[in-house]
């Protein structure tokens, strides 16, 4: 069977790019410290050396619109194009393009159908930033094949926090069982409290620190019946009107499962507060961690 | 009330460069240009497959050509979509970083929740 060797869940920031490409003489004051968080978090994947990604994020109305909106689509693909003309414009984020995994992704398929999610397909996408963002940060060489897995938090209706839970669970259930020899990470992108297009946006913090430090709490712990108990479709709403991109972390906490994060980061930046996470579901993967002696990596607040 | 109208309207002129920019200088032209030409395109699909009901009502076609994004806002467009093609339009106007956007939510200050729905 397929090795689940690490589970990723970030904050997807456009801007990252960009700054960390900044000389220092020209970089904002939080960019060093971004910088390194980064890198650290880096570190928590590539260190459990994977041959294959499972990227979840969600399309910003870049290829999936209200004329023909799914809920839940797996990319099918050889090959997936990144990011598009708005996103160079406004982010300074170059294309790219990373190789696909159609055997991985057929199966997502197949099983994710086969265990009550009737998922939508894509044998041609064009990724966008909530899937290159994180391809930015920890995988910069863009080396990886990849499987998309877009969900929408965007465009309401939109599928219950329960439901992203869910699908994470049932995506691990699918890895865990995948007949193949290969080592995979999966990697999701969200936000924690967000506004865009309101007033609240661009503040000199998220627009609700508070909802930031009690989601981080619940990611950290692993305290998914915690999240789904305070967590509704119409509590979202109140720490910004774009925080819905929190149920993506929700999904993310499926894929973990019950567990404490191995590795828990934050930064609170204007606009918005970055958090980053990683669990390794089979510390016995990992190198230096299966021995309970550690490698001298700082593995952050295991709560 | 037509939101998904104006949330098409917003998608399909700011991934275009060419409509941005006519929608900058000159949004009563490209309004009506485009809710002749493109409002009933069923995107993806030639002209002989056009949709034949669509059009904005008097107040968000007055909106869209005053470029008034608080009425948009109103109205229950995607906030995402409107704050995106206005980036496009006006940040390069103010001399601050996220000066346009900040002045853009300047502009909503009075707004309280809930917010608009933007269901569609």
């Amino acid at each position: 069977m397929a090795q689940l060797v690490a589970v990723l869940a970030t904050t997807h920031h456009p801007f990252y790019y960009r700054t960390s490409q900044l000389p220092p003489e020209e970089a904002p004051p939080f960019a060093a410290e971004w910088v390194s968080k980064v890198e650290t978090y880096r570190e928590t994947l590539t260190r459990a050396r994977p041959d294959v990604l499972v990227m979840v994020g969600s399309d910003h109305f870049h290829q999936l619109w209200l004329d023909n909106m799914p809920q839940f689509l797996v990319g099918n693909a050889p090959v997936y194009d990144g990011n598009w003309e708005n996103e160079v414009r406004e982010f300074g984020m170059p294309k790219l393009l990373l190789k696909g995994h159609p055997e991985l992704s057929s199966y997502m398929l197949r099983e994710g159908i086969d265990r009550g999610f009737d998922l939508a397909f894509s044998n041609e996408l064009r990724i966008d930033h909530s899937v290159t963002c994180p391809i930015f940060t920890v995988r910069p060489d863009a080396d990886l094949p990849i499987v998309p897995i877009y969900t929408n938090i965007f465009a309401p209706p939109l599928p219950r926090p329960e439901r992203f839970v869910q699908l994470g669970q049932t995506i691990r259930e699918i890895i865990d069982a995948w007949p193949s020899h290969l080592r995979v990470a999966v990697i999701g992108t969200g936000h924690l409290s967000l506004e865009l297009g309101g007033p609240r946006q661009f503040g000199p913090t998220g627009p609700d620190p508070e909802f930031d430090a009690q989601a981080v709490d619940w990611i950290a712990r692993g305290d998914i019946d915690g999240v789904l108990k305070n967590v509704t479709l119409d509590s979202l709403h109140a720490p910004g009107n774009a925080t819905h991109g929190f149920m993506d972390f929700m999904l993310m906490m499926g894929v973990a499962g019950y567990h404490a994060a191995d590795h828990v980061d934050s930064l609170s930046l204007f606009h918005t507060m970055e958090a980053y996470f990683t669990w390794y579901p089979n510390p016995h993967l990992i190198d230096g961690l299966g021995d309970g002696l550690g490698d001298g990596l700082d593995l952050g607040a295991r709560a | 009330m037509s939101k998904y109208l104006l949330d098409k309207f917003l998608f399909t002129v700011d991934r275009d460069h060419a409509l941005t920019e006519r929608y900058r200088e000159d949004p009563a032209e490209l309004v009506a240009w485009w809710e002749a030409e493109m409002a009933n395109r069923v995107l993806n699909c030639i002209a002989a497959e056009d949709s034949t009901w669509l059009s904005f009502t008097d107040a968000e076609r007055a909106a869209l050509v005053a470029h008034d994004h608080v009425a948009l806002f109103e109205m229950g467009a995607h906030p995402f979509l409107t704050l995106t093609l206005w980036i496009a339009m006006f940040e390069r106007d103010f001399d601050e970083p996220l000066g346009m956007q900040l002045d853009y939510a300047r502009q909503l200050a009075h707004v309280t929740q809930p917010y608009p729905d933007i269901t569609t």
